[in-house]
């Protein structure tokens, strides 16, 4: 089928400088893109979106969402969460290897795989175990993960049983041209806590996680990735000064990089007053300090993509005392309005926020995505940048309705998404 | 945004008593006044007032407790309150129901208040806030968050003893981290306007950020406790001994344990308080807690009129609410 999408502002990350930003056409032609700015002389589209005052850019990659399939169902499926990734511009997943089963063998990301594909909404990529069960201990049979499909390899949540582990699964992971997907948090600091321990925690009488708890983390993993020269990517910071760790390890010339998620962006400590449990989430929202350091960190590049840390939840699992609620918000659909709200909030150039959601995703993953360009796969996202909406349980296409941005105003809504130049969503 | 403060109702009266922070100054004052006139029905020869006759108080105690359950049974009792307990630390929960379904199934036997202790710092509030609207709740300590009612009855018991709040020091000794109690005499007197909290304690047990709560801290105890007027004890748990805390019982108490020697540095008439039950020779000694200066018994005696006053305080924002409902109903 031959599409395509005139006059629309194109911001494509991946192109030159100047060639950034333009207005122009896209051709599309048997799932793939054919030319980005005029369309080629005789080419008739069987069907024609009309983009004047939209934005057009690739589709955007989500580093971080939680499917809960196999295993936790009740919460939401491939199927339920490719739908809102779908309404929310999203055309590529990545997903951590908590599952139930753990993703440590290759059937577990076959059946993901074949799950998405039924979906047929978004790519799924999943990410493999680091160690057998998750358990910090015993090696990942990562070639075989990586031969079925996972993009990287990474421990989730789960601590590691020591540093020796850990340098083992850095080298074996870079022996197979894997990354490692770091999550900083040392267990012993976190210890039982749920909330940033400042201010606010002290209040309310919440058990703390130190800033510690991730800066020796980040720090002592920065060590190792000096001495292995593994190639790896920190999820979710939370920090200022891990923020300025990465910061000079990059300077440095170490294969690290990094990213944030767009709550940690928006949100902090304070949201947790009155024991909003749909503030609870992992790592903890932290001070305003740590929320501007975060922003500076996206806009000079040092964090060079943006997660939603998409976790579904049924109900329930916020109704009861704070600590024991489940951490984690619903944040597929939140995952663009609340990137662009950086262009007004911190004044970030529009380019670089969509850079975050794109190209920069693409290049921590390490696959051919996030940009428009002829020959290319059309994911494309299409959204109007000026309309005004507001998430509420009405409109929220996720399983998942638990989120602090319920009846926030957002600016910024999806129109129209392709994958593979088919539509999956239109508003 | 300006959220509503859920322990008022409308009118800014007390509905529910949470914690002491977000409450005014006049509403404290308003709780030690109407202790200060219940206070006299304990000495009477029948011990009881009618003002929650008919009502049904429930003691729901998530997490063991005697001394507080049974003055918030007695003050119950005395407001002419009917009164179950129910020790949920061993029942329904550690069988897997929530505590939403618990507090379903109590709702369903059309009770009036629940007075809540709870392991989990904000259970109070999410009761509360999910309890049927005609239901009262009272925070009898949750997790470390709140013990409303003994930071009241410690305000109480400082009024009696020393008259007004403005010229006061006072210091609260020991582990402020995790206690509940301290969070709130904290909050209360502040807003009650003393002119000096002081925080005592080693590090490991003083909270992150603890001066935004606006109190001064104190590692060395006698720099801390001169010139006080009054001293604040805090039971030491022995669980803090293994979690790499504080080294030892015997290095606690040579720094922090409570003297002689070291309170002749307090103001000559200092009264020493403390929430119960104290360790005798851990942060306390003997001589001091059963001394002259000691408030500690009249601490648990004015528990009973400071619970009955909150409760009856409470108990009238939803009566008055059922009056008046009942008179738009009518009309």
């Amino acid at each position: 089928m031959k599409f395509s999408i005139r006059n629309g502002r194109i911001i494509n990350p991946a192109s030159p400088g100047n060639q950034r930003d333009t207005i122009g056409d896209i051709a599309i032609d048997n799932g793939r893109i054919i030319a980005v700015g005029k369309l080629p002389s005789g080419f008739s589209a069987e069907r024609e979106i009309d983009a004047s005052n939209l934005i057009v850019c690739p589709g955007l990659i989500d580093l971080r969402a939680h499917l809960r399939e196999p295993g936790q169902e009740h919460k939401a499926t491939i199927s339920s969460e490719s739908r809102a990734a779908a309404s929310a511009g999203i055309t590529t997943l990545c997903c951590p290897p908590d599952t139930q089963p753990i993703i440590d063998t290759p059937a577990v990301a076959t059946l993901i795989h074949d799950q998405a594909a039924n979906a047929g909404l978004t790519h799924v990529l999943p990410l493999g175990a680091l160690t057998q069960n998750l358990a910090g201990k015993q090696l990942s049979e990562m070639a075989a993960l990586k031969d079925a499909g996972c993009v990287g390899v990474s421990n989730a949540m789960r601590p590691m049983a020591d540093y020796q582990v850990a340098r083992r699964a850095l080298q074996y992971a870079a022996t197979h041209g894997l990354s490692v997907f770091i999550h900083a948090e040392d267990p012993a600091l976190s210890n039982q806590g749920c909330a940033h321990e400042g201010a606010v925690a002290t209040r309310l009488g919440l058990p703390g996680i130190p800033s510690a708890a991730e800066t020796v983390a980040v720090a002592s993993y920065l060590a190792l990735i000096e001495a292995t020269g593994a190639r790896a990517h920190f999820c979710m910071l939370t920090t200022a000064s891990a923020v300025t760790q990465v910061a000079r390890a990059r300077y440095d010339g170490l294969p690290v990089s990094a990213d944030v998620s767009a709550h940690h962006l928006h949100l902090t400590e304070l949201d947790v007053l009155d024991f909003d449990s749909q503030c609870h989430v992992r790592p903890p929202l932290r001070t305003q300090r740590d929320c501007d350091a975060l922003r500076q960190g996206l806009a000079d590049g040092t964090l060079s993509a943006i997660c939603s840390d998409h976790q579904p939840h049924e109900n329930d699992a916020k109704l009861s005392p704070f600590s024991t609620t489940a951490a984690g918000i619903s944040g597929l659909e939140t995952l663009l309005p609340l990137s662009l709200k950086l262009c007004e909030d911190s004044n970030m150039d529009i380019v670089d926020v969509i850079s975050r959601l794109t190209t920069g995703p693409a290049d921590i993953l390490g696959i051919e995505a996030g940009k428009l360009a002829s020959g290319h796969a059309a994911d494309i996202c299409i959204f109007d940048p000026e309309q005004y909406w507001t998430l509420s349980l009405d409109n929220i296409v996720s399983r998942g309705h638990n989120s602090p941005f319920l009846n926030w105003e957002l600016k910024g809504k999806v129109t129209h998404t392709l994958l593979n130049g088919k539509i999956t969503y239109e508003a | 945004m300006n959220k509503r403060n859920i322990q008022l109702d409308d009118n800014n009266r007390l509905r529910h008593f949470l914690s002491i922070e977000g409450l005014k100054r006049h509403i404290l004052t308003d709780i030690l006044d109407t202790a200060e006139s219940l206070s006299g029905v304990t000495q009477q020869t029948v011990k009881k007032v009618p003002l929650l006759r008919g009502k049904t108080v429930v003691n729901l105690f998530f997490e063991a407790s005697t001394r507080t359950r049974t003055t918030f049974e007695l003050a119950a009792k005395r407001l002419s309150a009917d009164v179950l307990n129910i020790n949920l630390a061993t029942s329904a929960t550690s069988k897997g129901e929530t505590l939403l379904d618990t507090l379903r199934n109590l709702e369903a036997m059309h009770c009036d208040m629940f007075v809540v202790r709870h392991v989990n710092s904000g259970a109070a509030h999410f009761i509360a806030s999910h309890a049927a609207p005609h239901i009262s709740i009272i925070n009898a300590g949750d997790g470390r968050h709140a013990h409303p009612t003994q930071a009241m009855l410690d305000m109480f018991t400082i009024r009696r003893a020393k008259g007004e709040f403005y010229k006061l020091k006072v210091a609260i000794v020991g582990d402020i981290e995790h206690s509940r109690v301290a969070r709130s005499q904290i909050h209360a007197l502040s807003t009650l306007g003393v002119e000096e909290i002081r925080i005592i304690s080693p590090a490991t047990l003083v909270p992150a950020c603890c001066e935004t709560l606006g109190v001064h801290v104190y590692h060395d105890m006698r720099q801390g406790l001169e010139d006080v007027d009054v001293v604040i004890m805090l039971r030491l748990q022995n669980e803090r001994m293994e979690t790499a805390l504080l080294p030892s019982e015997h290095e606690y108490y040579r720094l922090y344990g409570l003297t002689e020697e070291k309170l002749a540095l307090a103001k000559p008439d200092a009264i020493i308080m403390h929430p119960g039950p104290i360790n005798r020779g851990v942060e306390i000694d003997s001589q001091v807690a059963d001394g002259p200066r000691s408030v500690i018994l009249e601490q648990v005696t004015h528990g009973i009129a400071v619970r009955m006053a909150v409760m009856s305080m409470a108990m009238q924002s939803h009566l008055a609410d059922a009056h008046s409902s009942a008179l738009e109903s009518s009309e």
